[in-house]
């Protein structure tokens, strides 16, 4: 049933009559349960989209994780399902709601209102040499926020970053988008997989990629 | 490594608050919602260390309950604040507008009769500020102009902070309405909570109240539409569907505003509906346009 791809944590259950990615804890948006474990689905969620297609994230669970995006706490939810401590940034008060919603009842779940394009705002809470990066933020730049994100990073720690083409500019070609981010992010980073998202995300590049 | 400001945790401090009588609670809502430093350390250790926290387990718990305390506090504080923030910035944007314009054309006025090649309106005033001024008159004209263009630029950083925070406030209206016009219509109506409570007949001539109050005492015909005139669907629909657009469109602005105000997410059959019923109301012309091209090439053979 374990799958040596996925960390511990995250398994393929049948749920609702499939096989489908799982974590174990309390539902936060509606998704199908089976026996505790919530389905996880990997077109609502890019680091779902990322394990379903098989990338070597190197997470192993239980990690200290720093999520960028959360929004409304939909794939952070289950990543501190699995994970150890976890750190979500979201900027819209909005959906933010929601993400406290989902972090109430997880208790190594920890919110934060706050502008992931602005590090220091958030450095005196968030510690210092976590083992991931999650960044799914939908703004220009944001080859430049895992760039100065990296401060919280361990020297062996993995971002792992979904681009959306369309943020960064919704009229140039994808590939020509993606490449641009990449140059960017070669500079903070070494690049240790991308793939594109397209069959759960359409115009999403998926990076894995480690501190230079 | 000392504990300035500069380079402490949320926690630091802490136990002097506590020591004070203060709220501790809140003093730490407070430095998770404002503090800031530079670096990240190794808190956890650094709190147990402090004697803030017990153990890591310990510390964590307290993380927690600080973290979603202070970010429930926040999001509340600015769900609140955001559509009367909204308002200010619509009004000083056009306050900006209006006396960045006005006072363009006194200076363009000043300027030509120093100049030879002063232009008028924000861009001669911009040319003219541009300049090295030679005596204490023109130093005052060109001052003069830079103050416009200081407007001016005042006015371009409004527009742009009203982008940004119109979706926030009110996502389905500002997809809808643009993120400009949805501010406006929020202006108008004095808030989202009362723009979501007015009927949509109400929202069709907002901006259009002397209009209104002329056709309610008897001396005008109805107006069709108000500022929602500066909706494309609107202004590029065909005069005589222009009252058919305007109603279609406000009544789903309405309900745009209503799903912002009470429910808050993004609901896309409202879009969808909106484009279906525009692309009905805008295909009438079409049989019209079919009519007078066979009546065009009717004449023409």
């Amino acid at each position: 049933m374990s799958d040596p791809s996925l960390p511990d944590g995250v398994e393929r259950r049948e749920i609702a009559g499939e096989t489908r990615l799982a974590t174990r804890g309390p539902p936060v948006y509606g998704e199908p349960t089976a026996d505790g474990w919530r389905a996880w689905d990997p077109e609502r969620s890019k680091l779902g989209g990322m394990l379903e297609l098989g990338f070597d994230t190197g997470l192993t669970g239980g990690e200290t994780v720093l999520y960028l995006g959360a929004a409304s706490g939909t794939t952070v939810s289950h990543v501190a399902d699995f994970a150890g401590p976890t750190y979500a940034v979201e900027f819209a008060p909005r959906p933010a709601r929601d993400l406290l919603d989902a972090a109430e009842p997880r208790d190594r779940l920890f919110p934060l209102l706050k502008d992931a394009r602005k590090p220091e705002t958030y450095a005196h809470v968030v510690e210092a040499d976590v083992d991931a990066i999650v960044q799914d933020v939908a703004t220009r730049g944001q080859a430049a926020v895992a760039a100065r994100n990296a401060r919280f990073l361990d020297d062996d720690g993995r971002l792992l970053l979904a681009v959306k083409a369309r943020s960064e500019d919704a009229t140039a070609a994808p590939t020509d988008v993606f490449e641009a981010a990449l140059d960017e992010l070669g500079e903070t980073y070494e690049i240790l997989e991308t793939r594109r998202l397209d069959r759960y995300h359409e115009d999403h590049l998926g990076v894995v990629a480690t501190p230079r | 490594m000392t504990d300035t400001d500069a380079d402490a945790g949320w926690f630091a401090g802490r136990a002097a608050d506590e020591a004070a009588g203060g709220d501790a609670a809140e003093a730490a809502h407070d430095r998770i919602s404002d503090g800031e430093a530079e670096e990240p350390r190794d808190w956890p250790a650094l709190a147990v260390g402090s004697g803030f926290a017990e153990s890591t387990d310990d510390y964590y718990d307290r993380l927690h309950g600080a973290t979603v305390a202070a970010t429930r506090a926040t999001v509340r504080e600015r769900e609140r604040a955001d559509d009367r923030q909204l308002i200010h910035a619509v009004r000083a944007m056009d306050d900006c507008e209006r006396t960045a314009n006005e006072l363009a054309e006194r200076a363009a006025e000043w300027a030509g009769s120093l100049f030879d090649d002063a232009e008028p309106g924000i861009e001669g005033a911009r040319a003219v500020a541009d300049r090295e001024p030679e005596s204490e008159l023109e130093r005052r004209a060109v001052s003069l102009a830079e103050r416009v263009v200081g407007l001016a630029d005042e006015r371009d950083a409004l527009a742009a902070s009203i982008d940004r925070i119109a979706p926030v406030v009110a996502p389905n209206l500002a997809e809808m309405a643009g993120p400009e016009l949805a501010a406006r219509l929020i202006a108008l109506a004095g808030g989202l909570e009362s723009l979501a409570k007015k009927p949509s007949g109400t929202v069709q001539v907002l901006g259009a109240e002397d209009a209104l109050f002329a056709h309610l005492s008897g001396r005008a015909p109805s107006p069709k539409h108000g500022i929602i005139y500066t909706h494309d669907y609107v202004r590029n629909t065909r005069p005589e569907d222009r009252g058919s657009a305007a109603r279609a469109l406000a009544g789903k602005l309405t309900l745009a505003a209503r799903v912002d105000h009470y429910a808050g997410e993004r609901r896309e059959t409202l879009h969808a509906e909106l484009r279906e019923r525009m692309a009905t109301i805008r295909a009438r012309a079409e049989p019209d346009a079919a009519a007078d091209d066979a009546a065009d090439a009717g004449g023409d053979a």
